[in-house]
């Protein structure tokens, strides 16, 4: 990339043979990183790190900054994102393995399901989707489109209905059935609202009367365009259910979804997947090295 | 998280005390923490800068040994810089044709489709107007389906034509049948999209010359972070919009998106979104949007402290 290119170029001239960074540079290095939705304090201890590095390393030529501002940065994401994975995997020794998945209002979650369906179908596994959106128009409809895309099976219930009772009966069917991935639709919610919250706190007690250790991973989907709020969200929707990992969705726009970082810094929370569009197949395994690269295209 | 601005000026306004007028000097410290909490709601980066350029000409040379502490004058200048900012008088919709026609545009989930039931909810209990509601997202699962919900819920009629893949046919369809039955003010809902996708893009152009209509309305989540300009920016020159929604503001977020989008396009923000229900419309206040962004609340507390 040519735009790329001149970033770095101008990172490692400024840098090479000083054991400092000059203030130019790093102003550069806040605007990209900030624009990204990284965020001032992320942004602070990416910037620390930098300078310590470069005052130990002292000459360093293109190569080695570009390792150097890639490591440093994805440094920051959990040590659980090894960065390696680009398989759709789910840990076998549970059957069913069960997931559940939260955020707040129109990030993605709903497609998401519809998209893991479809990967875990393609390899191999049964999977069974729950319904337990029961409050918004038309949310189970929309996930029956879904199940019938992917041909996977669903639960539901009417409309109002105990989005807990809902979550109930999926366990019970996919046990019945001998399923090995259960995926639950939740309604959004914003984390700020106590009794939305101790909700999905209630919906995953009930999942235990089925399964004793469910749900086995937790998923946040936060929404690529959204800035520094989603640090509340990281944090309350963890408070009520224990998040286990991240999804990133809408990473096909401009936004850049910078935010993740801290978050998965904060909460050790590693990032899972990304969304890159509305269609079947658009949903990636998450690499923490394109996701850094992305920011300075 | 959110480290309330008067915790940061808390340290800044200390330097500022105890000299006879604000000079770059004595301001460099106090504006470096303004920007800082523009950034931290989320206020674009650029737009970060310049504001804080203005504030500082703005409070160059003023005299604080008068009446105001150096603070209060401080906060005052960034506070009146942010209301005007954020445009003046709330303006409202313009409904003159008959039927009058509103279309919904913007991002993927930022609220469009339960937007336009709450607007035409209160139209019609409000403004005692007739509204029909058009289902123009034939992409998104049970997106139609969806809006007939909405419809039943609030008792609107919805207007969808089943396998009909062209929104542009779709919409023209729909005044005509505004028109036979007595329906005054027509809301075409559009399936959401991404500023980058040319062809979604050329797709929402052609339903706006199909159709003229009298308010364009861009949706935004009032979550969303440094994006919010390029996407402003790019559905405004398609659509040369009218209006902004600024929806979820229920939750806790700053919504320092709303500064970068005016400051972007210039564009009055006309309603919020406060909620899922129907009800959960209202008129925007730049003046309290100001005070939410700055957490204005905290900063008069402190100065009256100090
Ligand atoms: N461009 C793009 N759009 C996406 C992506 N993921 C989801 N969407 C769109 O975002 C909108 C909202 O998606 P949903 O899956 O309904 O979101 P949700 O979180 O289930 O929403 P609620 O259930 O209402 O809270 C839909 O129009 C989706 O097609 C993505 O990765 N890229
Ligand atoms: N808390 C809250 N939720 C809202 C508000 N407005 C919309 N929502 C929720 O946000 C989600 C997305 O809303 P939709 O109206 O489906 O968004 P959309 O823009 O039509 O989405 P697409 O058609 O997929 O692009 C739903 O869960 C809504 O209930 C609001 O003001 N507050
Ligand atoms: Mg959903
Ligand atoms: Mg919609």
């Amino acid at each position: 990339e040519k735009s790329k290119n001149t970033f770095f170029d101008k990172l490692s001239k400024a840098v090479a043979g000083k054991s400092k960074v000059d203030d130019d540079v790093l102003d550069n290095l806040e605007e990209v990183l900030v624009s990204s939705d990284v965020g001032v304090n992320t942004t602070l201890k990416i910037i620390d790190r930098i300078e310590k590095r470069v005052a130990e390393d002292k000459y360093l030529g293109t190569e080695e900054l570009n390792k150097i501002l890639r490591e440093e940065i994805a440094g920051l994401l959990s040590e659980t994102n090894t960065g390696n994975a680009t398989q759709f995997e789910v840990p076998s020794k549970n059957k069913p393995h069960v997931i559940m998945v939260v955020g707040v209002n129109g990030v993605g979650k709903t497609t998401t399901i519809g998209k893991l369906a479809f990967q875990f179908k393609k390899a191999g596994k049964k999977v069974v989707l729950g319904a337990a959106d029961t409050f918004r128009a038309a949310a189970i409809d929309q996930l029956q489109v879904w199940a019938d895309r992917t041909d996977v099976p669903i639960v539901k219930q009417s409309m109002g209905s105990d989005p807990a009772s809902v979550a109930f009966d999926t366990l019970q069917s996919a046990v019945n059935q001998d399923a090995d991935v259960v995926i639950i639709d939740t309604a959004g919610r914003l984390h700020n609202k106590v009794n939305l919250m101790n909700e999905l706190t209630k919906v995953k007690r009930v999942m235990q009367k089925v399964v004793g250790d469910a749900p086995h991973d937790v998923l946040l989907v936060l929404d690529g365009s959204t800035g520094q709020n989603a640090f509340e969200q990281a944090k309350q929707f963890t408070a009520a259910t224990e998040v286990t990992s991240l999804a990133v969705t809408k990473l096909d726009g401009t936004a850049k979804g910078g935010v993740v970082i801290g978050i998965s810094d904060q909460f050790q929370i590693p990032v899972k997947y990304i969304g890159v569009g509305e269609g079947i197949e658009d949903l990636q395994v998450f690499n923490k090295f394109e996701f850094v690269d992305s920011f300075f295209k | 998280m959110f480290n309330n601005l008067s915790d940061k000026l808390d340290k800044a306004l200390h330097v500022l005390k105890g000299h006879g007028s604000i000079t770059e000097v004595n301001v460099a410290e106090t504006l470096k923490e303004v920007r800082r909490a523009l950034l931290d709601a989320d206020v674009n980066f650029k737009t970060a800068k310049e504001f804080t350029n203005r504030v500082k000409d703005k409070a160059l040379g003023q005299d604080v040994l008068t009446t105001l502490q150096p603070g209060q004058l401080m906060v005052k200048i960034v506070k009146d810089e942010l209301t005007e900012l954020m445009g003046g008088d709330t303006v409202g919709i313009s409904l003159k044709s008959s039927p009058s026609v509103i279309l919904m545009s913007g991002l993927q989930g930022s609220g469009k489709t339960t937007f336009s039931g709450k607007l035409a909810n209160y139209l019609k209990t409000k403004k005692t107007k007739k509204p029909l509601l058009v289902a123009c997202d034939v992409y998104r699962p049970a997106a139609i389906n969806q809006l007939h919900v909405v419809g039943e819920q609030i008792k609107v009629d919805v207007y969808s034509e089943e396998g009909n893949m062209d929104p542009v046919a779709i919409a023209t369809n729909a005044i005509a049948h505004a028109k036979q039955n007595g329906h005054n003010v027509v809301i075409v809902d559009t399936a959401g999209r991404l500023a980058v996708d040319e062809e979604m893009m050329t797709e929402i152009a052609n339903i706006h010359n199909a159709i003229t209509p009298d308010e364009t309305l861009f949706v935004v989540d009032s979550m969303t972070g440094q994006d919010a300009v390029n996407t402003a920016k790019a559905f405004n020159d398609k659509l040369n919009f009218d209006g902004v929604v600024l929806t979820k503001l229920d939750g806790d977020t700053r919504g320092g998106a709303a500064i970068s989008i005016k400051s972007v396009v210039n564009k009055p923000i006309k309603f919020i979104g406060t909620g899922e229900k129907m009800d959960a419309i209202d008129v925007f206040h730049p003046a309290r949007m100001a005070d939410r962004i700055l957490g204005m609340g905290d900063v008069v507390s402190l100065v009256e402290r100090a």
